[in-house]
């Protein structure tokens, strides 16, 4: 890492007394939040200082818990850096091969029907590996939820390029940037599953945040609401911070995904039933002047 | 000085903190402050002024699952050198 760790960020309120947290607090208080949702078996985890996808992950979990559907559930597993939370997360699951998730998914929804099935991958898995697995399911209209941790960035497997990195976006052979010319243009997979006839719901998320964070909350919550309610396919994009793989310091990563990455793959719902809004309108909307 | 008011406060699992800041700008009053000292990891950790409102962004925005969010049933005041 390139940042001084002796760093300190100041204060506005300086020489103030630093208050114990070690343990919760002596005064009469009410507890409004825990260290780790319900289906999180333990809090550790080997995933890199200021990655995003454990906080995506968080999300999911809560999610399932609160529309109680923790006994109901199954989840598929593509691979990559998220796949380390197999062994903590207290959900039924099924490992897939890299980017087969989507069709894992589809059996397993046909034989339970009544089960809330949902995969997780990344943008390696489903954009790179397996673009036609997610294509497919959502043009068939499977009752299935496909989450996306999109970093644009293969950081499991060597922190190479993927099919959704942005241009100019670093990467370990896009050291200078995403050149077009030389590499050829992102996917927007959002836009891609969206005006297929058997989505129902497609939104793209952001953890750069708390209020993107509590955005792709509610996103995971009408995507899996949909799949209940037996429409059709719902898919959620949730852009995360890759820090390691874009070569920047952790307390940069917000900053350069809303900058790099948000600019390009634009957070709003996609698709919601009949309403369909391309990432190009949200941009417009988002982002009237331009990245 | 002056009277700053806490309305929450947290509790931090400060050898599980990886050191990364992103609590830092995450918390709306500012209260949050990497400490000059190490943890086990060898990273600074967050530490908290007075002036919690217990909303949560912190916990919001931790990859490591570090803090715990409380909110007082009355808030409780600091004596602050500004
Ligand atoms: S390489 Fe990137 S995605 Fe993987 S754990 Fe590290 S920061 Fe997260
Ligand atoms: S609960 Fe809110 S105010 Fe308190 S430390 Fe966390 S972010 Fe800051
Ligand atoms: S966000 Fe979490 S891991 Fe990062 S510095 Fe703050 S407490 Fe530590």
């Amino acid at each position: 890492m390139s940042r001084d760790p002796l760093r300190v960020i100041q204060t506005s309120v300086t020489q103030s007394p630093v208050i114990k947290t070690d343990q919760p607090p002596s005064e009469p208080a009410k507890q409004k939040g825990r260290f780790r949702p319900a289906l999180l078996l333990h809090e550790d985890h080997d995933l890199c200082p200021g990655c995003g996808e454990p906080i995506a992950i968080r999300l999911m979990l809560e999610v399932i818990e609160e529309l109680g559907q923790a006994q109901n559930s199954i989840g598929v597993i593509g691979i990559g850096c998220y796949t380390a939370f197999t062994s903590s997360m207290d959900v039924d699951l099924v490992q897939a091969l890299h980017g087969r998730a989507p069709s894992v998914a589809t059996g397993a929804k046909r034989m339970r029907p009544d089960s809330l099935i949902f995969t997780l991958q990344g943008d390696g898995d489903m954009v790179n590996e397996g673009l036609q697995e997610v294509i497919h399911t959502a043009a068939r209209g499977e009752s299935v939820t496909c989450i996306l941790l999109n970093n644009g960035v293969f950081g499991e497997t060597g922190g190479h390029m993927t099919a959704t990195t942005v241009l100019g976006q670093r990467t370990k052979n896009s050291i200078e940037g995403r050149d077009a010319d030389y590499h050829g243009y992102p996917i927007l997979i959002g836009d891609l599953l969206a005006q297929l006839g058997g989505t129902v719901y497609a939104a793209r998320g952001s953890v750069h945040d708390a209020a993107g964070v509590v955005k792709t909350k509610n996103m995971l919550r009408r995507a899996f609401e949909s799949q209940l309610e037996g429409g059709g396919f719902s898919f959620v994009e949730i852009l995360t911070m890759c820090p390691t793989g874009w070569f920047v310091p952790t307390a940069e990563g917000p900053g350069y995904l809303d900058n790099v990455l948000g600019a390009v793959h634009a957070t709003g719902e996609l698709k919601n039933h009949e309403r369909l809004v391309t990432t190009a309108q949200l941009l417009a909307e988002t982002r009237p002047s331009g990245p | 000085m002056r009277t700053v008011e806490s309305r929450g406060t947290i509790t931090v699992a400060v050898d599980r903190c990886k050191g990364c800041e992103l609590c830092i700008p995450a918390c709306p009053p500012q209260v949050l402050r990497m400490s000059t000292d190490r943890n086990e990891l060898g990273v600074p950790y967050p530490e908290l002024l007075p002036g919690c409102t217990g909303c949560g962004a912190c916990l919001l925005v931790c990859p490591d699952f570090c803090f715990e969010i409380y909110q007082y049933e009355t808030p409780v005041e600091y004596e602050v050198n500004v």
